[in-house]
Parts: structure tokens; C-alpha cells; sequence
């Protein structure tokens, strides 16, 4: 059994008890024993990232979930950014992924504290698994912590990690349309990373087209064009990122 | 299949709302799920049938509510049927409204055994 929060492998029922309202149960014609209980499914959930998210506000640190489909480079970018910022920034990730321990091994090489999470069958992160990632990897105030969704454009979208900033990665070996195809994970970001520029001599992707698909799903989504290879457009996503830490520091 | 996370977690509400209640059985349960919502009926419908095996909630009789999704242009003002997010208004073509309804996904009612 976990000592925080008291859960044991299969059963989570012990969270309910802090949102038990007082339902009535009433007789309807005298026959059916009604229960009225009006609870929203992801409640749990909500209330688990909700903590986290206040844990992360009480130590300052900005929670970045970032969300693709497998292969859009979020592992890359995420290689890159800790490589070049590290002597600026204070990071900790934070790896989703069915199996294999393969993306935290290749975030510890560039020295930053990392944590895997393997969520064996599970398509996605839950505020849960983000709770007891975090519980063991003493967090530092004022630093930024990433967490690395499962590749996967439909499920993680549903599930609020408690983070601050939801950031969508497509790569340009990938349809434009995208954001209409799945347009709730576009919906529910608030930043989207255009990955992989450096190929658009080679593909078909038409930018201007994803950026409009984009908007039309979500007109106050940010978008920034970069490749993590060429380095272009890095830098946007650099400031972008800095200006986050300012507005919460 | 989020979808089967999303039953797990119905499975888990009724049954804490059953021990409350110190019900052995649920008879009927309602649902709400908004048509704006990621849920994708035909794999919920599979996710059911498997999530509910030797649960409390495995001879229960099940109604869905399917909440139409209905929005507000926050250019215009006006209301609008959302078939999907990207729909936009129908007036003005903007792009940016208000949900107002279809992102729901509860637990409405359950009927226990007297």
C-alpha cells in the first residue's frame, strides 16, 4: 500500500471519500431505489491533477505535458533543449512509455534527473502515475519539469496531468492534417511544436495549411516552426519557454 | 482505448456509491456523454463488455445520454450546434466559441435493488 495516498495496486476507491456530497436516494413510485449521483467520471482524476498542480505552483516549477503521435521527435527536442539550457535552467523530466526504460536513458545522458514511468497496456499518463512519479524525485523550486505523454494523439488528451502548459508535437513526415483528425488534443493545447523543418524539402507537408487546421480548432493556440536537428527555430521555442518561467516566477 | 480507462473508472463509482448505500447489485445505471467529448462509442461499447466482467455493475441494465454539443460564438454571440471543435460559426465563420454543452462525461443516476 502507498503511504501518501493509501492506494493499493488495484483499487483507487480511497479518493472518492473526499468528494462523497450527500446524495439523496428516493423512492420512485414506490418501486426503484434512484440513486442521484450527478459525478463526473474524470472527477478523480481531476482532483489527483489538481493536487499536483498545486504542489508544482507551492515549489514554483512550470509542468510542460508534452503530447504527439510516436516518432514526432519529443524525445529529441526534449535531448536538445536540456543540452543547451542546462547551464541556465534547472529540468527534470519525467518519461511516459508502455515498455522499455529507452527515452529515460537517453534524457539521464544529458545529466538531468529523469523518472520513467511504464504504463505496461495503458495508452496514456493519469494524474496518478504523475503523483507517484513525483513523490520520488525531490523536485527543486523554480525549475521546469517535462512530462513526456505516451506517443499517442487520442487518449492522453482526456486526462489533465496537473501540468501548467500542454505542449502538441507533429513533425512534417506526418499529414497536415493532423489537427483535424484529432482535434481534441489540439483543442485541449496550449502550445504547438512544428518539428522536423528541415525535411519540408522532402515531404509533401504544407505548413501554412497544418498552422490554419491548427487554429481553426484552437485560435489561441501558439504555434512555432523549429527542427531540433538543423537547430532552426530552436531558439523561439527557447524563449517561449523562458517567458513562461518569468511569468510565474 | 482511453475508453477502457474511462469504464474502469465508472466501475470504481459505482461501486463506492453501492458500498454507501450497502447495495450488493445495481440494477440500472445512467450516463452522460457528450457528443464533443474523445470518446468513440464502438470502442466504449467494447471497453464496457469487458470493464464490467464480475463488477458490481455486471447484470446492470445501461442508458447513455448523448449530449448534443452547442456552442456560443465569442465574436457574434451566436449559438450554434458543434458537430466538431473545428466547426465554426455559422454567422460570422469565426473559429472562436464558448462550449456550452457536449464536453459532458458523469455518472447521472443509479438504481439499486430495494
Amino acid at each position: 500500500m502507498c503511504a501518501t495516498c493509501g492506494c493499493g495496486p488495484t483499487s483507487h476507491q480511497h479518493h472518492d471519500d473526499s468528494h462523497d456530497h450527500h446524495h439523496a436516494s428516493h423512492q420512485n413510485n414506490g418501486k426503484k431505489n434512484i440513486i442521484d449521483v450527478e459525478q463526473d467520471i474524470l472527477l478523480e482524476n481531476n482532483l489527483l491533477a489538481q493536487r499536483n498542480r498545486g504542489y508544482f505552483e507551492g515549489k514554483n516549477i512550470l509542468a510542460i505535458n508534452l503530447v504527439s503521435s510516436p516518432g514526432s521527435g519529443k524525445t529529441s527536442l526534449l535531448e536538445r533543449t536540456l543540452t543547451d539550457l542546462k547551464a541556465e535552467l534547472n529540468f527534470a523530466v519525467i518519461e511516459g512509455d508502455q515498455q522499455t526504460a529507452n527515452d529515460a536513458d537517453r534524457i539521464h545522458a544529458t545529466g538531468t534527473k529523469v523518472t520513467q514511468i511504464n504504463t505496461g497496456k495503458g495508452c496514456h499518463l493519469d494524474a496518478h502515475m504523475v503523483l507517484h512519479a513525483v513523490q520520488g524525485m525531490k523536485l527543486s523550486n523554480d525549475s521546469i519539469l517535462f512530462i513526456e505523454n505516451v506517443g499517442n494523439l487520442v487518449c492522453p488528451a482526456m486526462f489533465d496531468l496537473g501540468e501548467k502548459e500542454r505542449a502538441v508535437v507533429i513533425s512534417v513526415t506526418e499529414g497536415e492534417d493532423k489537427p483535424l483528425k484529432y482535434p481534441d488534443m489540439f483543442h485541449s493545447s496550449t502550445l504547438c511544436i512544428i518539428n522536423k523543418t528541415d525535411l519540408l524539402p522532402y515531404v509533401k507537408f504544407n505548413v501554412e495549411k497544418a498552422k490554419e487546421y491548427a487554429r481553426k480548432v484552437n485560435p489561441a493556440l501558439e504555434i512555432i516552426e523549429l527542427s531540433c536537428t538543423s537547430g532552426e527555430g530552436m531558439q523561439l521555442w527557447y524563449d517561449w519557454l523562458k517567458s513562461k518561467v518569468l511569468t510565474i516566477a | 482505448m482511453h475508453e477502457l480507462s474511462i469504464v474502469m473508472s465508472i466501475v470504481d463509482l459505482a461501486t463506492a456509491q453501492a458500498a454507501k448505500h450497502e447495495a450488493i447489485a445495481i440494477e440500472e445505471i445512467e450516463l452522460d456523454i457528450g457528443c464533443l467529448t474523445s470518446i468513440e462509442m464502438d470502442s466504449f461499447e467494447f471497453a464496457w463488455k469487458q470493464g464490467i466482467k464480475q463488477t458490481i455493475l455486471e447484470n446492470a441494465t445501461r442508458k447513455i445520454n448523448r449530449i448534443e454539443g452547442k456552442a456560443r460564438c465569442s465574436d457574434c454571440g451566436t449559438y450554434f450546434n458543434m458537430l466538431q471543435l473545428y466547426d465554426s460559426c455559422p454567422q460570422c465563420n469565426s473559429h472562436l466559441a464558448e462550449i456550452i454543452s457536449g464536453k459532458e462525461l458523469k455518472v447521472k443516476s443509479l438504481v439499486l435493488p430495494d
